[in-house]
């Protein structure tokens, strides 16, 4: 069998792995779907006369704008309960016996990533379904729908290998954990839940900004107006500039955790 | 010699009932206090929860009162006793998840086994609760403030400090209720997802004409929308007995129900 395929096999293995951990752990599946669902539908409700805002983006309803914020939500916090999850295996020493075993160390942490890519690829299909189950029209079509899926499960790759780095810097779970109100600032501080445009200062110059506004943008476009080639260089940009700076940070980080033990 | 011996052999008169209750009430709470005293980071999650849903919705939603029907020009009193209230349901839910923590490591047993009553073990975690809620409340209430949102006036920030002093409460008696029922930290995300879902589903992000056809429906059922206004007077408008008294009755009702569920959720843990 050639290198590659074990490889494959080995991120394939791991990756199986992380999926199943989240889905018996309840304490790790409830913040994935069931905050970002619960949220969804009370700002849904709440806030659903923004529409009438002179300057609020055309759109059928506020669940149809509101669901790229959602998907997001949940594959930001996929990202941190990946690295949670990692952080508990190097706390066990689990992840000292695959350091052990005749694997490359990327494989490792590619293992990990493509269960959270994984999470976010069933996050997409779930919030989609929602939409569909309460009448939410995609204008772009099935084009579109599978455009936001890709960049779903392709953001949530990034992400979560934010969250791979400080589980490999740090090893604790906790330190990993408490990093998960500053995934909700980043939300907030993006165009997630409101158009940017209509957002108080210095949240509107902040969001301007932030990465993230680029992603949630490039997955609300086909759902609200149609595929826009600039909004989705957009996000496959800010996507890149993520990967790259997890892929910099897990490699120091993996590094340090091998010089450390 | 003889009177000596007869008073080292006369047992101390046992204190009585409501006295002892008391101190153990005070034992419990100083525990709690003592947590929070030597490892202050562990509220840090408590206080930080409540204070970014504070200022995330503000930038977000503050635009909000620009909609026709709003009751107010300034989003930040009107979402304030929100995250007050986020705030005490966060601190209750983790006093279940302390209780469950507790379970784990056998100290809840040991607790069972002493002559206290049940309700006195009960009340211990719920007023501890209470009074830690106070901390997240005065925190956002000062960013609050310093944003520009108008002080409430005095009998209008003490309404507001007894609501959450009581949502604290019916959150610890939820969560003592999971605690004992699931007897493990497990339980945690449906303590806060419970919390999270009875504080928003009420007229939190907007007044009830502006909510959408089956949360409006939700809000007028959800006993916390009455908490939620009771502790909101202060801040968009005048304070009223009207305003305040279906909050109390509120808290009442939530208390009575939560708190009879917690306790035979002991009996039961007991038996």
């Amino acid at each position: 069998m050639s290198a590659l395929a074990t490889n494959a096999r080995v991120v394939k293995a791991l990756g199986m792995r992380s999926v199943k951990q989240t889905f018996r752990r309840p304490q790790l599946i409830a913040p994935i779907i069931v905050f970002p669902t619960l949220l969804l539908a009370i700002q849904t409700g709440g806030a659903s006369s923004a529409v009438q805002l002179p300057g609020f983006p055309p759109v059928q309803s506020f669940l149809q704008f509101m669901l790229a914020g959602a998907i997001v939500q949940s594959l930001m916090i996929a990202g941190n309960s990946g690295g949670i999850a990692l952080a508990v295996d190097i706390e066990m020493g689990f992840t000292d016996r695959l350091f052990s075993a005749p694997i490359p160390r990327f494989a490792i942490v590619l293992g990990r990533l493509a269960g959270t890519a994984a999470l976010g690829l069933f996050a997409a299909l779930w919030f989609l379904a929602i939409g569909l189950v309460f009448g939410v029209t995609f204008e772009a079509g099935a084009a579109g729908v599978l455009l936001a899926i890709v960049l779903a499960t392709c953001a949530a790759l990034a992400v979560g290998g934010i969250g791979a780095a400080i589980a490999l810097r740090t090893g604790s779970a906790s330190v990993v954990q408490g990093l998960f109100p500053l995934v909700l600032v980043i939300l907030f501080l993006s165009s997630a839940f409101f158009p940017q445009e209509l957002m108080i200062e210095p949240a509107k110059t902040i969001a301007q900004y932030n990465p993230l506004s680029f992603i949630v943008e490039g997955i609300r476009e086909p759902m609200i107006s149609g595929i826009d080639a600039a909004d989705t260089l957009d996000a496959v940009l800010a996507i890149l500039g993520i990967v790259l700076l997890g892929l910099l940070l897990s490699d120091r980080a993996l590094r340090h955790r091998l010089r450390v033990g | 010699m003889e009177a000596a011996t007869a008073t080292a052999a006369s047992p101390r008169p046992a204190p009585a009932p409501w006295r002892a209750n008391l101190a153990t009430i005070a034992a419990l709470v100083a525990r709690a206090r003592n947590e929070l005293v030597r490892v202050p980071g562990a509220a840090i999650p408590g206080v930080l929860a409540p204070t970014i849903f504070f200022l995330g919705l503000n930038g977000v939603f503050g635009a909000l009162t620009h909609v026709s029907g709003f009751t107010t020009g300034s989003y930040e009193a009107f979402i304030v006793p929100v995250s007050m209230l986020q705030g005490a349901g966060f601190t209750g839910a983790a006093a279940g998840v302390n209780l469950a923590r507790d379970y784990e490591s056998g100290w809840v047993d040991r607790l069972l086994v002493s002559p206290a009553p049940r309700w006195v073990l009960l009340a211990g975690t719920v007023l501890a609760a209470s009074i830690r809620a106070l901390i997240p409340a005065t925190f956002v209430l000062a960013m609050a403030l310093l944003l520009g949102a108008d002080f409430p006036g005095i009998d209008g920030l003490a309404i507001a400090y007894a609501m959450v002093a009581g949502m604290a409460a019916v959150a610890a008696c939820w969560g003592s209720f999971l605690a004992l029922r699931f007897k493990s930290q497990s339980a945690a995300p449906l303590m806060q997802a419970g919390m999270m879902a009875l504080i928003l589903t009420t007229t939190a992000y907007a007044p009830l004409a502006l909510l959408a056809g089956w949360l409006q429906t939700v809000a007028r059922v959800n006993p916390v929308t009455q908490v939620i206004e009771a502790a909101r007077q202060g801040f968009v408008g005048g304070v009223s007995w009207a305003d305040t008294w279906p909050g109390l009755l509120a808290l009442a009702g939530m208390l009575a129900l939560l708190g009879f569920l917690a306790l035979r959720e002991m009996r039961r843990t007991a038996l």
